[in-house]
């Protein structure tokens, strides 16, 4: 592991469930309570009908990856030991898209398209990164 | 986030620039100096008479500290646009709009970049050095979406981007180089260029990996150097040294952002029922300026990444949704032979990177009929800033209307 410190986020009120349901061990996003439509990254409102009223709802943490590429230097210092390392957008099932890693997957073998589900990875005691990992 | 409507009262009376080099040694308010005193000159415009100054707002060179050292007696206007590189090109539409409200007289656009002076000035996360690799260990922003999965430069975000468009369209890899190739071929006669070298796609494909599908010669380069505009009425620009470049058009609207990549793809999910960034800029752009882009003649195009070449060539209507690569394979972007000739100075990877604003000083060449390779009867440029933020672009025009 690279000694540089591994980037962790300082969330405020809007967008901290969604990092406290991820180190509690559960992929949840926003959903309108009123549209029903459910968005990422966290926002206080609703861009599709403007609604303030949102749940964190849980999700099926399964999708596909839309997108990816394979990382050489320069990377951040904190992924340095990692290259050539995969990065990933996730469409989830739910519609929303992330960004995040494809774990249990060869570099070779990422492909636009290939169905996923998510891995919840502790990086330590206050941060678990909502992972993915190949559907086989 | 409509910014101007101002048509052909504009004109672009001076254009200015420094050295670009790596490690230039100077600070960024000296490179700002020169290449605003430069633009005055120019325009033969006295320097202490300037009354309007805009940038973007990614700028370091504050502009009181720009009053201080060149002695403005009569500031009047301050503007900068939003959202990074988006918003290059359309500073000339808050210049212009200033200058047909008369708000202000003669409004300098200016960009200066030291990119290698870290040493020195380490800590802050806009001096010198690579912004993204500084952000640190607690992301308060949009950055905690991406950063802890190791996406953070540039190059790693525009990548998921092109990826999208090569599965989307059947784009390759090897058309973004070839449009590195044309415009280091292009940067081979300007003398003003870093990377005068030509370049083979051999060589592209021989350069290393940054950010799958990105190689190192589809990047932008990383060096020093400041560019300025003198922004003045058509009126007024009658009156001074040069011939006369027009602002024909300029429009700035809201888009999506690279490095909120989640929504991005939101916004762009299938790329043909949507119509945010370039594509919302463009149907303005062109309206207003009473052009189609079949009138443009050469085109200065944000390419931070030659990736980005193709995709703007799209949502500016220059070629088909989709049809971004296979027009660069055709040759259509190469000077002297291409239909569009794009970067005539060698872009970004090829002249050099000064967060694009150096391809407003190359667009008003062409129009001037001074161009190192020059555009036979050039009436009609197009330059635009990143179609990866809320985007804005303009189009000169040469002569009076």
């Amino acid at each position: 592991m690279s000694d540089a410190p591994f980037p962790h986020p300082a969330p405020n009120a809007d967008v901290a469930p969604f990092w406290d349901w991820c180190r509690r061990g559960e992929l949840r996003i926003q959903r309108c309570r009123d549209c029903g439509a459910y968005r990422h990254h966290p926002r206080p409102r609703c861009p599709d009908c403007t609604s303030a009223s949102y749940e964190w709802a849980p999700v099926s943490g399964r999708g596909v990856v839309y997108s990816y590429t394979i990382c050489h230097p320069p990377v951040l210092p904190a992924f340095a030991d990692r290259v050539p390392y995969n990065a990933v957008v996730v469409q989830l099932d739910e519609g929303p898209f992330m960004v995040s890693n494809l774990v249990d997957c060869e570099n070779d073998d990422v492909t636009v398209g290939m169905p996923v589900e998510v891995r919840l990875v502790a990086v330590d005691d206050d941060l678990t990164l909502p992972l993915f990992a190949p559907i086989r | 986030m409509v910014t101007t409507i101002v048509e052909n009262t504009a004109s672009i009376a001076g254009i200015g620039q420094t050295t670009f080099a790596k490690g230039l040694g100077r600070s960024e308010l000296d490179l700002a100096c020169e290449a605003v005193v430069a633009a005055c000159d120019d325009a033969g415009f006295p320097v202490a008479d300037v009354d309007g100054v805009v940038s973007f707002h990614v700028e370091q060179v504050d502009e009181v500290d720009l009053m201080y050292a060149l002695g403005f007696r009569n500031l009047a206007y301050f503007a900068r646009t939003p959202s990074g590189g988006g918003g290059v090109a359309s500073t000339v539409g808050l210049a212009a709009l200033a200058v047909a409200t008369g708000t202000a007289n003669a409004v300098v656009v200016f960009r200066s970049r030291n990119r290698t002076k870290s040493a020195a000035y380490g800590a802050d996360p806009n001096q010198g050095g690579r912004p993204w690799a500084k952000a640190g260990a607690r992301l308060f922003d949009e950055r905690q979406w991406h950063h802890p999965f190791g996406v953070a430069a540039p190059a790693q975000e525009m990548a998921l981007i092109a990826r999208r468009h090569m599965h989307e369209f059947g784009t390759t890899a090897e058309q973004f180089g070839m449009q590195a190739v044309a415009q280091r071929r292009h940067a081979s006669t300007n003398p003003n260029a870093i990377m005068r070298a030509p370049i083979s796609l051999d060589d592209w494909r021989a350069s290393r990996m940054i950010a799958d599908p990105i190689r190192l010669f589809d990047c932008s380069l990383e060096n020093d150097g400041a560019v300025a505009l003198l922004v003045t009425s058509t009126e007024h620009a009658r009156d001074l040294r040069q011939p006369v470049v027009r602002v024909l058009a300029a429009a700035h609207g809201g888009g999506p952002i690279h490095t909120e990549l989640a929504d991005w793809f939101r916004f762009t999910a299938s790329y043909d029922d949507r119509d945010h960034g370039g594509r919302h800029v463009a149907r303005q752009l062109f309206e207003r300026a009473e052009v189609t882009p079949a009138d443009v003649d050469v085109a200065m195009v944000f390419d931070h990444f030659t990736m980005a070449v193709p995709l703007t060539l799209e949502q500016y209507g220059f070629c088909a949704l989709g049809e971004g690569g296979p027009f660069v394979e055709s040759g259509a972007t190469c000077w002297p032979d291409g239909a569009l000739p794009v970067n005539t100075h060698g872009g970004s990877n090829g002249e050099a990177f000064v967060h694009g604003v150096n391809h407003l000083p190359e667009a008003v060449r062409q129009l001037r009929g001074t161009a190192v390779n020059q555009v036979d009867g050039c009436e009609v440029a197009f330059v635009n800033g990143s179609i990866t933020d809320p985007a804005g672009a303009v189009l000169l025009g040469r002569g009076a209307s």
